[in-house]
């Protein structure tokens, strides 16, 4: 029976509690079907509230999420979007056509968000173990300078959006004020930052600055646990800070480093807030990531059923990504508990 | 034994029951109330959300006096004001009476929403007479049954810079696009003397998809072009089309009469701001009357938008879109009996005097227009552009869609003006890529 492995959990704690040592079958018999109902309802009875929130909250949108994928739900069946007409994988194949214009945008969108995801990530890791390393060694002012690090961090994502937006502005922005006019670089021609090419360049530059301090803290932490002995006998050894460096920190940081990794990209293969704010809701052609090519076909064509094809097809691909990289690089559970 | 699937079956009712309730919405099955407040969505239509509301009161004021029925007013800016309806509608869980940007008219209609203008409402408000012809036309589909009734009325109008004129020698306004552009020349200058022109003679809002989208379809129309054919087909690339774009997106690419900064403008009153400056001495909008007076600027003259030839009639001769705001009921209302009834004092005479002056927007009700405040030169010009030069933007469910492709299209045309160059195959390009998403969608 199906079931009976599921009753197998408030059986045993039902058990636990029980004053009878001979739990089973035949003593079922005897205790008053009542009393034994009530008794082993309790646990579900429990996490019945959190289930139907889970249900509600989470799983239920996520299925909607998946099931708007298959249908045709535009502004016109919105008011009625429950009978809105099933068109099983058309939205898929519209938006994996690579003859298409909607396919072409889609797949080379998925290749630029593969490549700023590298390029975020790396760059973001680079300056947060270089800042956690330099941080480590103790000097005066270290707690000013942690502290003054974490700022882009603090700051909330959007302000600090507008505020760049505000100084890659071509005309009287603050980077061009110091690039041409204090520097008399490029010639006193005013290039643009956030059209054509140069936006995906500022986009990138964005999304460091405010990824970079988490890196940083994380990293941090991390190397709070590498005991100092070790770097002192390496140093009795005669290694070099390089070798130092290679064979003790970034062994010692590596689990922290696995979880880092994966969650960083995870975030950046999924930006929406800097190109949002940056560009506002279409980036130019140069700079449209994933998330924000989803927005324009959902809410800018309000073809929701292209967008939620869209947002599974990412979805799956996150999906095996994570898995994949949590079988393969991430510590084994059991080693670590 | 059961247990588990008892509380399975449990959570699934649970889930489909709420599931239903969202589905269904509230509103619907509500008896009718006789409550005696009524929820109003307004448009901004002032210089803030604040100053909006101001201007309204009065009118809601006199309602309430007339008819007792309260009204809670809320003021929507216009980046939330197509989002917060389509949640409403979603929903069905909305105000009793709304505005809407005219332009989604047809689309709204479709959602099957907002009550059909007919019977008790076409009553309430007079009858279809009473409205100019052109406004009245945007209250949905041809032939079909309109959800909307026009509540003020816009029209894009060319405003320039007296100032700049003098300086240049420029005694008239140009009315040909071939002057337009021969006056755009004279007025780019140099003033630094740095060897770069800092004084612009045209400005828009490069990245401002709608005023875009409003620019592909006039220039389309003034050269013989349409967005749609008969058959409601895109046509986005067809040669006067690609055309009358190219005119457009020239005056930065090839006739650099338009600062390349105008191709990171996205908000209408940042053009204006260039006109007031003296960065710009032209610029085409629909009321930017208000920034003027908030500026205290008084150096402006304002003349129709140019066409192909001075004479130029009929489509050929289309200088604007039919602008404006219309006023819809939720067919989800509770409160039906006293929605229709602000719907109809809205759009009553004396209210649409009072509204329109105070918003420098134009009386959609013939016997209005008529009034002393709108005999000023600038209100006679707007007026004659949307009764007699002026076409609805094409009246067909997808309107949104199209706004949004071919205003993108162009928003990236001038991007890659202010950064490189633009060939008419780059123009051709482009909206071909534009169309093609439309007749995907369609």
């Amino acid at each position: 029976m199906s079931h009976s492995a599921l009753d197998s959990g408030p059986a045993a704690a039902g058990s636990a509690a029980a004053v009878s040592p001979e739990p089973g079958q035949p003593k079922a018999e005897t205790t008053p079907p009542v009393r034994k109902r009530r008794r082993s309802f309790l646990p579900y009875g429990l996490i019945l509230p959190a289930a139907i929130l889970e249900l509600l909250i989470h799983i239920g949108p996520m299925l909607l999420g998946i099931w708007i994928a298959f249908i045709s739900l535009t502004q016109l069946n919105l008011t009625n979007w429950l009978n809105a007409p099933f068109v099983g994988l058309q939205n898929f194949i519209n938006g994996l056509n690579p003859e298409s214009t909607i396919g072409q945008a889609f797949f080379s969108t998925v290749g630029r968000t593969l490549g700023y995801t590298i390029l975020v990530v790396g760059f973001s890791w680079v300056l947060g173990m270089a800042g956690a390393v330099f941080l480590s060694s103790n000097f005066r002012g270290r707690a000013l300078l942690r502290t003054f690090f974490l700022v882009p961090y603090a700051l909330p994502a959007y302000v600090g959006t507008i505020a760049w937006a505000f100084m890659f502005n071509q005309r009287d922005g603050a980077v061009n004020q110091i690039l041409v006019d204090t520097l008399h670089l490029f010639g006193d021609e005013r290039p643009f930052w956030l059209l054509g090419e140069n936006s995906f360049g500022a986009m990138v530059i964005v999304n460091v600055w405010q990824l970079w301090p988490f890196a940083f803290l994380m990293l941090m932490a991390a190397l709070q646990n590498v005991p100092t002995d070790v770097y002192e006998a390496a140093a009795i050894d005669g290694t070099t800070l390089w070798q130092q460096f290679r064979r003790i920190t970034l062994p010692m940081v590596r689990p922290a480093n696995g979880v880092l990794l994966m969650v960083m990209s995870l975030w950046t293969f999924n930006q929406f807030n800097v190109p949002f704010v940056l560009f506002g809701a279409t980036s130019p052609k140069e700079a449209t990531l994933i998330s924000p090519l989803i927005y324009q076909n959902s809410f800018g064509s309000w073809n929701f059923g292209l967008g939620g094809a869209m947002s599974v097809l990412l979805l799956i691909a996150l999906f095996i990504a994570s898995a994949f990289y949590i079988r393969m690089v991430l510590p084994k559970g059991a080693d670590n508990d | 034994m059961k247990n588990p699937l008892k509380v399975l079956s449990a959570v699934a009712a649970t889930a489909a029951l709420a599931l239903s309730l969202s589905a269904c919405g509230g509103g619907s099955n509500s008896p009718q109330a006789s409550s005696d407040t009524i929820t109003y969505w307004a448009s901004d239509q002032g210089n803030s959300l604040d100053d909006t509301a101001a201007k309204l009161k009065p009118t809601l004021d006199r309602f309430t006096e007339k008819t007792g029925v309260k009204v809670q007013l809320e003021v929507i800016s216009w980046t939330d004001l197509y989002n917060r309806i389509l949640t409403a509608v979603t929903s069905g869980d909305g105000p009793d009476v709304l505005n809407i940007g005219n332009t989604w008219a047809v689309t709204l209609q479709e959602t099957g929403a907002f009550e059909p203008v007919e019977g008790e409402l076409l009553e309430a408000v007079g009858g279809k007479d009473r409205f100019l012809k052109t406004s009245w036309s945007t209250g949905g589909a041809e032939g079909k049954t309109p959800t909307s009734v026009p509540l003020y009325g816009l029209a894009y109008n060319m405003y320039y810079n007296t100032k700049l004129f003098k300086e240049a020698g420029i005694e008239k306004a140009p009315t040909t696009w071939d002057e337009f552009v021969a006056d755009a020349k004279k007025l780019t200058k140099d003033t630094n003397g740095d060897g770069k022109p800092d004084q612009w003679g045209f400005t828009a809002a490069g990245a401002s998809v709608s005023a875009n989208s409003h620019q592909a379809f006039v220039r389309g129309l003034q050269n013989g072009g349409t967005l749609f054919d008969k058959d409601g087909k895109p046509t986005f690339d067809s040669d006067p089309q690609v055309e009358g774009v190219k005119q457009f997106v020239d005056l930065m690419a090839t006739q650099k009469v338009m600062s390349p900064s105008d191709a990171e403008l996205s908000q209408g009153s940042q053009k204006v701001d260039n006109l007031i400056n003296g960065k710009a001495a032209m610029m085409f909008d629909q009321s930017p009357l208000k920034n003027f007076a908030a500026r205290d600027f008084k150096d402006w003259g304002v003349a129709p938008i140019p066409m192909m030839t001075a004479d130029a009639t009929g489509e050929r001769g289309t200088q604007s879109h039919v602008a404006g705001i219309n006023l819809s009921v939720f067919k989800n209302s509770d409160n039906k009996a006293n929605a229709i009834k602000l719907a109809a004092f809205l759009t009553s005479d004396e209210e649409q005097i009072a509204l329109n002056k105070a918003y420098s927007s134009l009386p959609v009700v013939t016997a209005a227009s008529s009034d002393a405040a709108f005999q000023t030169e600038e209100v006679k010009a707007k007026n004659d552009a949307l009764a007699n030069h002026s076409l609805p933007m094409p009246l067909i469910a997808k309107e949104g869609q199209m706004e949004t492709l071919t205003g993108t299209a162009i928003k990236n045309l001038f991007a890659k003006a202010a950064t490189g160059t633009v060939s008419e195959d780059d123009i051709r390009a482009a909206l071909k890529d534009a169309n093609n998403q439309m007749a995907a969608a369609q």
